[in-house]
């Protein structure tokens, strides 16, 4: 015989309310929090996470500007910047969905485990639902790696490694800077009108992630039109004196030498090449080139007169619009702002950055949400334009934005400390713009959208 | 051949920097026994002082009349430099396009300075100390300094280019005997081993042949005798520190054409004028010049695309692989005098 009260009418009531019970702390936390950071009061947290030490703090502290000038302007304060001149109309000085934009900031020392390190602190400590910001391609893919972790949006700064939106690419990421493919697709019929379709090329390449892909891509573009890589050396990231890789090149055959370095390292070897005569050199009965693919204002000026001439690519200029019409609108309204707030124009880091910042709070206002998910499928296939930039692309297979490209020469005879660099031609979307399945981006998989919490 | 020659020419001027800097930082060492890791950022105050007379020469005010439109479409007035106004237009060129060489006497009283403040204020406390203080303290006081330059200067490398008369390249190889353009050396790369070598034999020829040398001398083999002689040692190793000082920073000063400078400049060379001055023998001046040129001349060596063929990233680890050789075989380094460091 057996005592026991189970019954069956017993069983299916303690299962009912324990599953219930289970059940509802975890209805009311999903419902506290949908997801990572939600915002409850009436503002929102931003956290922007760039150089304010080590070698890129000048140009961390230019993307700081422009964040700041994107708030204020979301906020309603200031003259609006690109606001109005912003295809998408959701932006009205109101904040992001009705609550006031506020901001933190980190410091990435352009240090993979420093930014990653600030970023998590401003996710967990101060609630940002949105990272932004950073100089370097290695932050860029480690930050971006947290936040599809931790459940928040990155809109990536400067960084222009193919790696960023292609092997290492994040559903929670976006890149609206341009990259090492783009400059090379945007530069080489360029080069090719300048300097012909038969060229040796000599390459310095940073050794560390940038470098490489910039070296693949630029290489596979040049070659294309006929030009030969007869060497490729790669450069420790920590050198400061470029003369002993400089000094083969002289007797190289080359008469290309394409420095793919960045910051210190392009401003150091660009000067030793200057130094060691490259510039007035003949080889092979033409005059010897020097190319940058990537320039940065802040690093041209660190080249003072060893620029001139000197021929590479830029995501932005400030004096697109003026220069090249009205398909750049956006510029002028984003120099303006920049200019009254700070003296002097925008650097394509800024300009970047502020059209990140604007990108995001309009994703936001189109879902409705600032569920990373909702971020994420009103940024996908997304197509805008006054942003400084003409008519852009947020692409859907990889987060990548397309659009044209600028390819830049140093000024001869700069007028002021601003006017680096002249804009030699605008290379359109059409002709940078590569399948998703290019070789150069694979290996890397977006994955689902992550929401946190 | 040609390769081997332009890499020793390259050897000689990288080689120049690791031997200033290592034999101050040796000297300092050798008289008042502290390791100073702030020597490097003494190197980089040196070309700021040459960045700051560039920058003071080039100061301006705005002209009365504008003559077109800034970036922002308001109306543009040209800089007018204070410089042309007082000495002319040609003096004032002319003082701006020697503005790195004139720094020199600038910077020499500014380091003997800092130097003296240096030791008075901070260093003279850690004598005592263990070496491990020392070193703590003195990379310390080169972040600090460093920072103060960077709040001052921003991070971002200012050119500072050599004069007009020294900038392009001079064709060595003609003058051995090769084909036009396969040797080419930077005229002022040349101005800057031709300086180092000077100072380096300004500052042996100080030590050798004047009575203040030849105390410290005998200062650096015994200490306690000279102080028992009733002289007092001290003030002279005082003396010695600003000196050092000063050698560090006119290196500095004469290489900024050659690299723009910037505030972490002094961290660059740092530890790689350890590895000179361990290999050179510690306290040893003649040793920390020659390991300066060595090391120089076997980096660039080691940067010859037949030699990475062979052994890929040889160029990075060049200088520690031969420190580790030299002082497994030699422990005191190469000149290194028997006792110091041996306690």
């Amino acid at each position: 015989m057996s005592n026991s009260r189970f019954t069956r009418r017993g069983l299916l009531k303690t299962s009912a309310v324990g599953t219930a019970g289970l059940a509802m702390p975890m209805f009311f936390t999903s419902q506290a929090n949908a997801f990572t950071n939600e915002p409850t009061g009436s503002t929102v947290t931003l956290g922007f996470n760039v150089p304010q030490s080590g070698p890129y703090a000048d140009e961390g502290a230019d993307e700081l500007r422009a964040f700041q000038l994107a708030v204020e302007h979301l906020n309603g304060e200031g003259d609006g910047g690109m606001l109005s001149t912003f295809s998408s109309k959701t932006l009205d000085g109101t904040g992001i969905l009705g609550k006031k934009v506020q901001f933190v900031t980190g410091d990435t020392q352009t240090k993979s485990d420093a930014a990653r390190a600030s970023a998590q602190s401003m996710i967990q400590k101060d609630g940002a639902v949105m990272i932004s910001g950073g100089s370097s391609s290695g932050v860029a893919v480690a930050v971006q790696a947290l936040c599809q972790e931790a459940g928040v949006i990155f809109m990536a700064g400067l960084t222009h490694s193919n790696d960023t939106t292609g092997k290492d690419k994040k559903a929670n990421g976006f890149r609206h800077f341009f990259n090492a493919y783009m400059s090379a697709a945007a530069l080489a019929p360029v080069l090719a009108q300048l300097y012909g379709t038969d060229r040796k090329v000599y390459s310095l390449t940073a050794d560390y992630t940038w470098g490489w892909t910039q070296q693949e891509s630029i290489k596979a573009a040049t070659e294309a039109m006929g030009w030969t890589t007869i060497n490729d050396v790669r450069t420790p990231l920590a050198a400061t004196d470029f003369s002993s890789y400089i000094a083969p090149v002289l007797n190289s055959g080359a008469d290309v030498l394409v420095l793919n370095h960045y910051g210190g390292n392009m401003v150091n070897s660009l000067t030793n090449a200057v130094q060691f005569g490259l510039r007035d050199k003949q080889v092979n009965g033409k005059n010897f080139e020097i190319v940058v693919p990537l320039y940065s204002e802040l690093m041209a000026k660190g080249a003072g007169k060893n620029i001139a001439g000197i021929v590479g690519s830029q995501n932005w200029d400030w004096k697109l619009e003026n220069e090249k019409g009205a398909r750049y609108t956006g510029t002028n309204a984003f120099v303006q702002s920049f200019g009254a707030k700070y003296g002097f124009p925008p650097s394509q880091a800024a300009q970047t950055c502020y059209a990140q910042t604007l990108l995001y709070a309009d994703a936001v206002n189109r879902g409705k949400s600032f569920n990373p998910c909702s971020v994420v499928e009103a940024l996908e296939g997304f197509e805008f334009d006054g942003l400084g930039n003409g008519p852009t692309l947020y692409r859907k297979d990889d987060h990548q934005c397309f659009k044209d490209v600028v390819v830049v020469r140093g000024k001869e005879n700069p007028e002021n400390e601003f006017d680096l660099v002249e804009i030699v031609e605008v290379t359109p979307a059409d002709k940078v713009t590569y399948a998703p399945d290019n070789p150069m981006f694979a290996g890397g998989d977006l994955g689902a959208c992550n929401p946190g919490a | 051949m040609d390769a081997i020659i332009l890499q020793t020419l390259n050897g000689l001027d990288k080689g120049s920097a690791y031997a200033l800097i290592a034999l101050g930082l040796t000297l300092i060492f050798g008289t008042l026994g502290v390791v100073n890791f702030a020597h490097g950022a003494l190197f980089m105050l040196g070309a700021f002082c040459a960045v700051t007379v560039s920058k003071l020469f080039q100061l301006s005010h705005k002209a009365s009349e504008a003559t077109g439109v800034d970036f922002m479409g308001q109306p543009k007035f040209e800089d007018v430099l204070y410089v042309k106004e007082w000495f002319g237009n040609d003096l004032g060129a002319w003082l701006i396009d020697w503005s790195v060489p004139l720094s020199i006497l600038f910077a020499i009283p500014i380091m003997i300075g800092i130097g003296f403040i240096m030791e008075r204020g901070l260093i003279k406390h850690f004598y005592k100390r263990p070496h491990a203080d020392q070193i703590l303290v003195t990379f310390g006081l080169a972040i600090v300094l460093q920072e103060v330059v960077k709040y001052f200067y921003g991070a971002n490398p200012i050119p500072t280019p050599s004069p007009m008369a020294f900038r392009g390249s001079f064709d060595f190889g003609v003058m051995l005997g090769f084909d036009p353009n396969v040797i080419i050396y930077p005229y002022w790369r040349m101005v800057y081993f031709a300086f180092s070598l000077t100072l380096v034999g300004g500052v042996f020829a100080f030590l050798q042949f004047t009575t203040f040398g030849m105390v410290v001398r005998a200062g650096m083999a015994d200490r306690e005798t000279v102080g028992l002689l009733g002289i007092n040692i001290d003030k002279r190793f005082t003396i010695m520190f600003g000196i050092a000082a000063a050698v560090a920073g006119l290196a500095g000063v004469m290489y900024t054409p050659i690299n723009s400078p910037n505030y972490h400049m002094g961290m660059d060379f740092l530890v790689l004028s350890f590895v000179v001055v361990v290999v050179g023998g510690m306290g040893s001046l003649p040793g920390a010049v020659l390991a300066g040129f060595m090391l120089g001349i076997l980096e660039s060596f080691a940067s010859l695309n037949e030699v990475k063929d062979i052994i890929p990233g040889i160029d990075q680890i060049i200088i520690y692989v031969v420190a580790i050789i030299i002082l497994l075989t030699r422990p005191r380094g190469l000149m290194g005098r028997k006792g110091v460091m041996e306690e």
